[in-house]
């Protein structure tokens, strides 16, 4: 009996020791994640945003020049294509990616066979590089549209619909997966009690499962409509914006180019200010997704309920 | 509970250690460079722009390093990345000591970042100084380290199958009939007159950079010499690119609608004698020969009038430049590394077997088949088409519109497709060269 007390009595003891060791060595810890973010993310965000007040070759080697870029940027017509034409991918992407996630996420937690298995295909795609996916989908896709003697190259409708069907393939099963977790937070009794008032299943989808799993929508549309701005390397492998529309000036409008390669494209042009130039895009185009990422944010996050 | 204790500080312990040895990783690459200036020997970082150059260059810095003690470390960028490899390796401390100036306008971008290569020992050894490149103020910014040759390679045996020979092809109405005979007995002969002329990266520069050479050589001819990029083009040539291209697209083993997104191993089909003939550089010699011996480099023509004296494409985007923003000594050790590179028997005779013909004293002499035709057309007083391609003004925006023109006119051949590519080739020109200089 009292051996149990004194065990216990030295468990508490220890646990409180604990705490107060936490509580004065907790710096410690946070340190080596701390000097990661802010050496991997905090001074290149800074260095990039001094960058594009500069005229620079290497990023080492760089003179302050003011605003010139930013007016350079934002008088270039294909800035702007590229930014409205990455604005309807984003909304395109974001309406077709979350539908199906939600509605296999939705499947996949009824009880059905085999369903773990289905989780890890869905989601398989997600592991793939953009680069790979970007030039198989186009051998996919060209060994299809050959036989009605065009390519995915020289059309921007199927330029466009093309790289929609590619970040479905590769993102539904990423957001299933946050859409699943949200489902698999609803309380049972709360669906039973729906079910008991007399709820049909669509008056339990829409009243009672949707609203709350509102947080994992909010995540996964903010997810899906800064990953959609964001888009690269899925890009640049599908079709590098081909195809061009040819100004007779000689000028060119890539017609399937968004923002991120606009921007890449403009960095390594020769032209001695283009770095800059490209530098300044790149810290417009971060407060454009901040902001729109931001407002989407706040406008889900008002549908959510506490539970 | 004291096991707990013991792990948990171990962990804290390794996470301390494992942050530690980031920095001082670090600080290693960081010293690696103060150190090696302070040391004697110096370093050598080369920068190689040829792909196919790699495994040879990886083994002739092993070697070195072997002979001499003399840190040698090659990265080659990958296919059309250099200019992106090349700045981001420039940022770094440790910078490349020798990388690749090979046009103007490269010299434009980079020439702040090259010593002057006038009477170094490398530049002494040189046997010609027609590959050389000079800034504005006569500064030597990068010197050839080889030079290389391109036209159309042709497999002269399945030929005389087809019942012709080489001597017939001597300008681009014989070219044609030859090929289009071919082409038209495809079925019969068992091969097919081109090999396939795919668009995408890995092979549209054999186009938009090699056979639109034809194009800028004449208008610069015509124009006595370029000695910097022009601002416009007069597109005079236009047609003739358009001769040879339409040739070479519509009687291939490929349908030109299957061109824009690749996917055909144009050098393959060459050597399994699948096609007659190869749009290609002498480059190509080492990989083609052990298959088509007897192959053969013919001019394109393209129907200009006196073209039965025209030669190969020929000269280099090959020119080494040494880093000046590196310690003396570095650049003294890359100097000697590319001094031995050019002149010990061991080392030079790879490169040549690699590249061709290197322009120094003492060399060997090149067993490359298709430079050797390049010599024998000059030797029967043949004008060679230099590299004019060279001058292309802010060369990765121009191909990438000349490559969406031509793919729109691959998949349907009409009228207005082909003043798209016209608009590209010349209007593109202007507008890029107007990018770049404003």
């Amino acid at each position: 009996m009292s051996e149990t007390k004194k065990s216990k009595h030295t468990a508490g003891k220890n646990s409180s020791n604990l705490k107060d060791q936490i509580r004065r060595w907790w710096w410690l810890f946070l340190l080596p994640v701390t000097l990661a973010f802010v050496i991997g993310f905090i001074w290149p965000f800074l260095q990039g945003i001094y960058l594009s007040f500069c005229k620079f070759k290497t990023t080492s080697d760089a003179t302050f020049i003011g605003l010139s870029n930013y007016g350079r940027a934002l008088s270039d017509p294909t800035f702007v294509h590229s930014f409205w034409y990455s604005a309807l991918f984003a909304v395109t992407s974001l309406v077709f990616i979350n539908i199906p996630a939600f509605a296999v996420a939705y499947a996949l937690t009824q009880d059905i066979k085999f369903s773990n298995l289905y989780r890890t295909v869905f989601f398989m795609p997600n592991l793939i590089g953009g680069i790979v996916l970007g030039y198989i989908w186009s051998m996919i896709f060209d060994g299809i549209l050959s036989a009605y003697n065009t390519s995915i190259l020289l059309n921007s409708t199927y330029g466009f619909w093309g790289l929609i069907i590619l970040i479905c393939w590769q993102q539904i099963g990423y957001m299933m997966i946050i859409y699943i977790a949200g489902l698999q937070a609803i309380p049972t009794d709360m669906i039973e009690a729906a079910e008991i008032d007399g709820a049909n299943g669509w008056q339990t989808l829409f009243k009672v499962i949707i609203p709350n799993v509102m947080p994992s929508i909010t995540i996964c549309m903010f997810l899906s409509i800064t990953n959609g701005f964001k888009l690269f390397d899925q890009n640049l492998a599908l079709t590098a914006g081909q195809p061009f529309i040819m100004n007779p000036d000689g000028t060119t409008i890539k017609t399937t180019e968004m923002l991120a390669l606009n921007i890449y494209n403009t960095f390594y042009n020769s032209n001695a200010a283009s770095r800059g130039t490209a530098q300044a895009k790149a810290v417009l185009f971060f407060i454009l997704v901040a902001a729109i990422g931001l407002i989407q944010l706040r406008f889900t996050r008002e549908k959510e309920v506490q539970q | 509970m004291s096991f707990k204790k013991v792990f948990a500080s171990l962990l804290a312990a390794a996470m301390l250690v494992g942050c530690g040895s980031g920095s001082t990783g670090s600080d290693t690459t960081a010293s690696s460079t103060s150190g090696s200036s302070d040391s004697e020997s110096g370093r050598v970082y080369f920068l190689n722009f040829k792909p196919e150059l790699d495994e040879t260059l990886q083994e002739l810095a092993a070697t070195y390093t072997d002979e001499t003690g003399v840190e040698v470390q090659v990265v080659t960028a990958a296919s059309g990345t250099y200019s992106q490899t090349l700045t981001a390796e420039m940022d770094k401390s440790a910078k490349p000591t020798l990388f690749v100036i090979g046009n103007q306008a490269g010299v434009r971008e980079w020439s702040d970042y090259a010593i002057d290569l006038t009477g170094t020992a490398i530049a002494n050894e040189l046997s010609t100084d027609a590959y050389n490149l000079y800034d504005e103020s006569g500064k030597l910014v990068s010197i050839g380290y080889c030079y290389e040759c391109y036209g159309i390679i042709v497999n002269p045996d399945l030929l005389e199958q087809a019942g012709h020979s080489l001597d017939e092809i001597t300008n681009f109405d014989s070219l044609k009939a030859v090929v289009e005979d071919i082409h038209a007995r495809a079925d019969e002969l068992g091969f097919d007159a081109f090999s396939s002329s795919d668009m995408d990266g890995s092979s549209s520069w054999r186009f938009t950079g090699h056979l639109a050479n034809l194009e800028y050589y004449y208008e610069e001819r015509d124009a006595g010499g370029w000695t910097e990029a022009p601002a416009t083009l007069t597109g005079a040539y236009v047609e003739n690119f358009k001769n040879l291209y339409d040739l070479i697209i519509n009687n291939s083993l490929t349908d030109p609608k299957d061109l824009a997104t690749g996917g055909h191993d144009a050098e393959n089909e060459f050597k399994t004698g699948q096609a007659a003939f190869f749009v290609n550089g002498s480059w190509e010699y080492a990989a083609v020969s052990e298959d088509v011996p007897n192959a053969r480099m013919i001019p394109y023509y393209c129907g200009v009038a006196g073209e039965e004296k025209a030669g190969l494409n020929c000269g280099t985007e090959n020119c080494w430049a040494v880093n000046s923003q590196v310690s003396e000594a570095d650049q003294q050790a890359t100097i000697d590394f590319m001094v031995w590179l050019v002149s010990d028997s061991f080392a030079a005779s790879k490169m040549v077997e690699q590249l061709g013909v290197l322009p120094y004293k003492n060399a060997p002499e090149s067993a490359n088949g298709f430079l050797a035709d390049a010599a024998n057309y000059t030797d029967n007083g043949c004008y060679v088409m230099d590299w004019a391609t060279n001058y292309q003004p802010n060369v990765d925006e121009y191909r990438a519109g000349l490559v969406a023109a031509l793919n729109q006119y691959d998949a349907d051949q009409s009228d207005a497709n082909w003043a798209n590519v016209e608009t590209a080739f010349v209007q593109g020109w202007a507008t890029q060269y107007a990018a770049v200089n404003n």
